[in-house]
């Protein structure tokens, strides 16, 4: 029988945040990073709670974790907002497209 | 449980200035709808702002500055906290001083964009100050969140749109880094306040063997991935590739709000991470040594190297104007970050300094960007050529912030510099000495490089002949502004007494 122990949530919290930051760097569209980087978030999530349980007892990591959802739910919001802007102006949202000022 | 609650409600006395910035800001939301036929809508709304702002700058001034931890340690107020939060208070003032003149905001919009500000300020006053893992990520989230909708402000502008959407890319992985890096440095510690990191640390390190090898590359790991954060908002090497577009993209005088607030508090946040949880106290020679010997002075001074070297290269290419102070913005990141490097009382001073003559040269820098923008609608360097001709005040005043961007005596930037100097070659004597020594070459051999570039834009305007014609003649006020900060960086370059006393009265931090 397999015991469940902190390595394991260890291991699929930096799994999570290493296929994040994947999808941030490999994806074109805009909406695609932006979910990149909720997998970052809630990697850094599932570490926060199981600290928690595993190691120091109480609160304060689950109440860190919520912390953490409700300003990634803010943060998506402003995002999807800036990529209604960048459709808008853009017609496109391919975060290649919207590289302009490069010199 | 009662404790707690008598605790939360005793400390709101100490939270004053924050508290009429948090109203002051939904108060500026709503305004921004009741006035919406006023005809004085502008003035009005300007007004708005600033009386919050002085409000907050009179409750600033009554608190006490003794150290006291707030919201059951949530949060400090010292006096370091009260030095940067009038830098912050100053830089929300003249913002609101620039944009109530300039065109950048549409009168439509423009009410939204101060209760907008204002959070900001709020934002970074609560970075200068957090002393928890949490309130440090709240406020850098505050402060990044608001400026990713500050610097897209001008709908359908493409330049806007690209540099929010870079801002926000950037942003978001970085604090999601720092996010990570806080979670292991939760599980390594076990608490998320940072006053009580350095006993733990002690006590982890004293572990020997494998294990405790394994548990210090952990907490190295975990640190630097908590620095992209801190890094990310002072635009350092490697967070600094979002600095350049954003700073292009946004309208001018957030960028130059951008360059000067953010930054500082993020070297704020910096100086009270690294010397209040990771360095010992400071010994009788005012210089501190990193806990259980990591080797936390010599990440910060190569980071610091490398900045300075990358934007100043980097921006000698630049013609356009608001591209080439950005590079210069990471390199005077890179300058400040040898004052961290160095742990020491001098280093910590330096970089308060530093701080708050960047202030006025680089807000007197954009100032100058937006008054030839204004006249020609260009921000070219080519455009600047013959300025002493056409405004001959704004390429005055334009010599001297570069001159003291630079750090040439007399002007006040080379009183900002030799502190960060004099606190880089004091440790030159002591222990790895020859670091010091090599990084202070560093930072004068970038120093000439950044002559070279800034020169390049007085020659424009004093020796080249004038080939555009301006459209309108810069506004009284923007010259008033120009008068004054030219005035204080002379002023400062001779008579830098108060400064350097304000400061070091400041410099008393609250510790675990």
């Amino acid at each position: 029988m397999l015991h469940v122990g902190l390595q394991h949530f260890l291991v699929v919290g930096a799994l999570l945040f290493s296929l994040g930051l994947l999808t941030v760097a490999t994806r074109r569209n805009a909406i695609g990073v932006l979910m990149g980087v909720e997998l970052i978030l809630n990697g850094a999530n599932v570490n926060f709670v199981a600290f928690n349980h595993y190691v120091t007892g109480g609160v304060s990591g689950q109440v860190f974790a919520l912390f953490v959802i409700v300003l990634a739910a803010a943060e998506a919001a402003v995002g999807l907002a800036i990529v209604l802007a960048i459709f808008q102006t853009f017609r496109s949202i391919d975060v290649r497209l919207a590289d302009t000022m490069r010199e | 449980m009662e404790q707690l609650i008598g605790n939360n409600l005793a400390s709101v006395a100490g939270f004053r200035p924050e508290l009429v910035l948090t109203f002051g800001s939904i108060a500026l939301l709503v305004l921004d709808l009741v006035l919406r036929r006023s005809r004085s809508r502008r003035a009005l709304l300007a007004g708005a702002a600033v009386i919050v702002l002085g409000l907050a700058a009179v409750l600033l001034a009554a608190q006490s500055t003794a150290s006291t931890p707030l919201f059951n340690g949530m949060i400090a107020s010292d006096a370091f906290a009260t030095f940067f939060k009038w830098i912050f208070l100053a830089a929300g003032f003249l913002t609101v001083l620039i944009v109530a003149q300039g065109d950048d905001y549409p009168s439509p919009r423009v009410g939204e964009f101060y209760g907008l500000l204002l959070a900001v300020v709020l934002g970074m006053f609560l970075m200068a100050s957090a002393t928890n893992l949490l309130t440090i990520y709240m406020s850098i989230e505050l402060v990044s969140m608001v400026s990713y909708v500050l610097a897209g402000f001008r709908k359908s502008d493409r330049k806007a749109a690209e540099a929010s959407l870079k801002y926000v890319i950037y942003g978001s992985v970085a604090s999601g880094v720092m996010l990570f890096g806080m979670s292991y440095l939760y599980g390594l510690l076990g608490t998320f306040d940072v006053l009580a990191f350095a006993p733990k640390i002690a006590e982890l390190s004293a572990t020997t063997g494998a294990a405790g090898a394994a548990t210090k590359l952990a907490l190295v790991v975990a640190v630097v991935f908590v620095s992209s954060g801190v890094g990310y908002k002072i635009a350092s090497v490697p967070w600094h590739m979002w600095c350049p577009d954003v700073y292009e993209g946004a309208p001018t005088p957030f960028t130059a709000f951008l360059s000067v607030g953010p930054k500082a508090a993020g070297f704020a946040l910096a100086l009270r991470f690294f010397l209040g949880s990771f360095a010992g106290p400071m010994g009788a020679n005012g210089m501190a040594e990193s806990i259980a010997g990591i080797p936390w002075p010599a990440v910060i001074g190569v980071l610091s190297a490398v900045t300075m070297t990358l934007g100043n290269l980097t921006a000698i290419a630049q013609t356009n104007l608001k591209r080439l102070l950005a590079y210069s913005s990471i390199a005077h990141a890179g300058y400040t970050l040898m004052g961290l490097a160095t742990l020491s009382a001098l280093g910590m001073q330096g970089v308060m300094i530093y701080m708050l003559i960047y202030l006025v040269m680089n807000l007197g820098a954009f100032l100058v960007v937006i008054v030839v923008a204004e006249a020609t609608g260009s921000e070219s360097i080519f455009d600047y050529s013959g300025l002493v001709h056409r405004h001959p005040l704004a390429a005055i005043a334009f010599g001297i912030f570069l001159f003291s961007l630079t750090g040439l005596p007399p002007f006040a930037g080379f009183t900002g510099k030799w502190y960060l100097f004099y606190a880089v070659i004091e440790r030159a004597s002591g222990p790895a000495g020859f670091w010091y020594g090599a990084l202070a070459v560093v930072g004068a051999l970038n120093t000439a490089v950044s002559l070279y570039y800034y020169a390049r834009i007085i020659r424009a305007m004093f020796l080249e002949a004038p080939h555009v014609t301006d459209r309108v003649a810069p506004k009284l006020g923007y010259q008033l502004m120009l008068g004054a900060f030219s005035a204080a960086i002379l002023v400062f370059g001779i008579w830098w007494a108060p400064i350097v006393e304000w400061s070091q009265r400041s410099m008393v931090m609250l510790r675990g």
